[in-house]
């Protein structure tokens, strides 16, 4: 086989990627595929693919998430070929919502969508998507939100604080020429010609019970239903290069909700010692080797809270590539507490994958909070509410109006 | 590799040790820089390298590899790096019945089963030659990582006894080395996991245990290095050396540094 193209310096390469078929099923990329092995053809067909674009680091392919400011913070966007995996919040609301704007962003730049789900037919889920907000009406409507937002004593709050003023949001507004990554209005819903015009395959559980038991091995049977159906989807539509695909290249967004609970037939989140703990880890083992082999990039929400036994957890996060962790503040008790009024829940980074490289984009601030608006979702590092807590705390306390930093 | 690193380890690739078993552990924090590290150590000291790699891609490894100066397309093409892709592989014996013993066959089998097909396929490749072909040096096993395979439904026994067959075949039978990669969960309580460890601490000849950091994240110094060289036949009565450093990852390279001594420190 010949080599593999050298790498070079990653600047200044374009958005390109080269594919070929040749006659072991094994697609080659030229540089900036993710995960293929393969040779290199004689001729370099630069074909760009709709809704990706390299990383700076390491020329790795992007896709958007969805939610800019997410992006940002993995670096610039999610590599294809990985798995993000959601640990979802206490009542799955704002994690359900990330998984829309996936899917959402997906039909936006016309990537085949994969939808797997146990609760909700996959139909209803894609009716729920909410709608881009497109340039000419975008910007208009985001100064509105941003000045509802500026309050007068925002600007008191940071005179003795004032190092803090300068810390970085997590996005800008949105850019007019931005084609990675898209702004979605919450509260509208994605208009139905969009939808019917992208092509999207789903998978609900309840629907496939009825079929016959392939032979046992140690998967669930949910499981192993679904490994199966997107196995077929990748081999029959072509994303791991198997028959060369006479249109453009295209990616597959698989997303794949609330894997792990009972209603997958799983009993990991009811029980410690559960009969089958491998289950769960060895579909999250070979769905990552369908992606690495394929073009696709695939989100997965898991109610990790309710997992019981800490060693899957941590096998699981071992076993995904990018692990965001959301803790909404709904029925906890800082809802009410007036320092965390202008969010809606934590966000925690718990891993970013190193790929291709030894370093990796991380961010210099951990403590994270996000916040949904109508026609945004951002996330801000969290510094001063954990200076003004503490200090807050001390004035109750003592009941006296010094505020101590 | 990293010249630092052989510094430190006070080994360089014209007079590599053979016989030994190397363990590499990391807690909360990621160790695959020592896996790269390895890697391309023994494939520039010219030895025959067996890698079973079942976390990451081929492509991963080779783009990493050419930062650090060797090519693994080129070494897999002379017959130098024999390369097992885990994931890959998986996906064939997964949804396709094989004919012949898969070394990852037991992703096919419902319960615990065993790594002989693996072991099988380790003994074969690496395995002398005959005349006629350059002779490599040692013949090394690297397996990236061990505790993915407590994961696939393997138990902590299965692992442990594959390591030894393993030992009594490369290490002992040809003179050569292991180096293996297993996760520490810290306080996770994965049971299975810190028997695998502790039962591979025993046997190892040398342990290199990254840690992150126990006061957190630090943008300029990475993480620590721990490096226990220990003698596992002789009696305990004799000191094991141990020594601790930090560093920092850079893109080509790592940079190691006594503690507290970090250039951005100082």
């Amino acid at each position: 086989m010949a080599a593999v193209a050298t790498c070079g310096t990653g600047a200044g390469s374009t958005g390109s990627i080269a594919a070929a078929a040749s006659k072991n099923n094994v697609t080659s990329f030229q540089r900036k595929g993710p995960r293929a092995s393969g040779t290199d053809s004689g001729c370099s067909r630069l074909v760009s693919i709709a809704g990706t674009r390299p990383s700076v680091r390491n020329g790795q392919l992007l896709v958007s998430t969805g939610l800019p400011a997410l992006d940002q913070l993995l670096g610039g966007g999610l590599a294809v070929g990985t798995v993000l995996l959601i640990e979802e919040d206490k009542y799955n609301i704002y994690s359900s919502l990330v998984f829309k704007y996936f899917l959402a962003e997906g039909i936006i730049n016309g990537h085949t969508l994969l939808v797997a789900s146990v609760k909700e037919d996959p139909a209803d889920i894609l009716q729920e998507l909410p709608a881009p907000l497109l340039d000419d009406n975008c910007k208009k409507d985001f100064d509105e939100d941003v000045c509802n937002d500026k309050t007068p004593d925002s600007n008191i709050k940071m005179k003795i604080a004032w190092r803090y003023q300068l810390l970085p949001k997590m996005e800008s507004g949105p850019v007019s020429s931005s084609r990675f990554g898209h702004y979605y209005d919450a509260s509208k819903r994605m208009p139905q010609e969009l939808i019917e015009a992208s092509k999207w395959h789903g998978f609900f559980f309840p629907e496939k019970l009825s079929s016959t038991n392939i032979e046992s091995c140690s998967l669930t049977h949910g499981y192993r239903k679904l490994l199966q159906f997107i196995q077929n989807v990748i081999y029959e539509e072509g994303f791991d290069g198997s028959s060369p695909q006479k249109k453009q290249k295209n990616i597959l967004r698989i997303g794949i909700q609330s894997l792990g609970s009972p209603l997958w037939g799983d009993d990991i989140c009811c029980t410690e010692n559960c009969d089958n703990s491998h289950s769960l880890t060895k579909f999250l083992y070979v769905l990552r080797g369908l992606l690495r082999t394929s073009l696709s990039a695939c989100i997965i929400t898991m109610p990790t809270h309710l997992i019981q036994n800490k060693a899957v957890i941590a096998r699981v996060t071992n076993l995904s590539d990018t692990v965001v962790g959301l803790e909404s503040f709904i029925g906890s008790e800082r809802e009410t507490n007036p320092l965390y009024k202008d969010y809606h829940g934590l966000i925690h980074i718990r891993q970013i994958p190193r790929l291709n490289n030894l370093i990796y984009d991380v961010s210099d601030v951990k403590d994270l909070a996000f916040k949904l608006k109508r026609k945004l979702f951002t996330i801000e590092g969290s510094y001063c509410i954990f200076v003004l807590t503490a200090a807050k705390a001390r004035e109750l306390q003592q009941g006296s109006s010094h505020v101590i930093l | 590799m990293f010249p630092e690193l052989n510094n430190l380890l006070n080994t360089t690739p014209d007079r590599a040790e053979q016989g030994k078993l190397t363990l590499l552990c990391d807690a909360k924090t990621d160790g695959s820089f020592l896996v790269h590290h390895f890697l391309s150590f023994y494939l520039k000291a010219n030895c025959k390298v067996c890698f079973v790699a079942l976390i990451q891609s081929f492509s991963h490894y080779n783009i990493v590899g050419q930062k650090l100066g060797v090519s693994l397309t080129a070494a897999r093409e002379s017959g130098q790096l024999v390369f097992l892709e885990g994931l890959k592989s998986s996906v064939d014996v997964f949804f396709r019945a094989q004919a012949a013993p898969h070394p990852l066959q037991f992703l096919r089998e419902a319960d615990a089963g065993n790594l002989q097909p693996l072991y099988e396929f380790v003994r074969e490749a690496l395995k002398p030659v005959g005349d006629g072909q350059a002779a490599w040096r040692c013949p090394v096993l690297l397996v990236d990582d061990l505790s993915v395979l407590l994961s696939l439904g393997l138990g902590a026994v299965a692992v442990l006894d594959f390591v030894h067959y393993c030992r009594v075949a490369v290490c002992w039978e040809r003179k050569g080395n292991i180096v293996a990669l297993v996760h520490d969960s810290g306080d996770a309580e994965d049971e299975e996991n810190d028997i695998l460890l502790n039962g591979l601490s025993h046997q190892s000849h040398l342990i290199l245990r990254a840690e992150g950091l126990a006061t957190g994240f630090c943008r300029d110094v990475h993480g620590q290095l721990r490096v226990l060289w220990r003698t596992p036949s002789q009696p305990a009565a004799q000191r094991d050396r141990s020594l601790t450093y930090q560093y920092k990852i850079q893109d080509k390279s790592v940079s190691f540094f006594a503690k507290g001594m970090s250039p951005a420190v100082l």
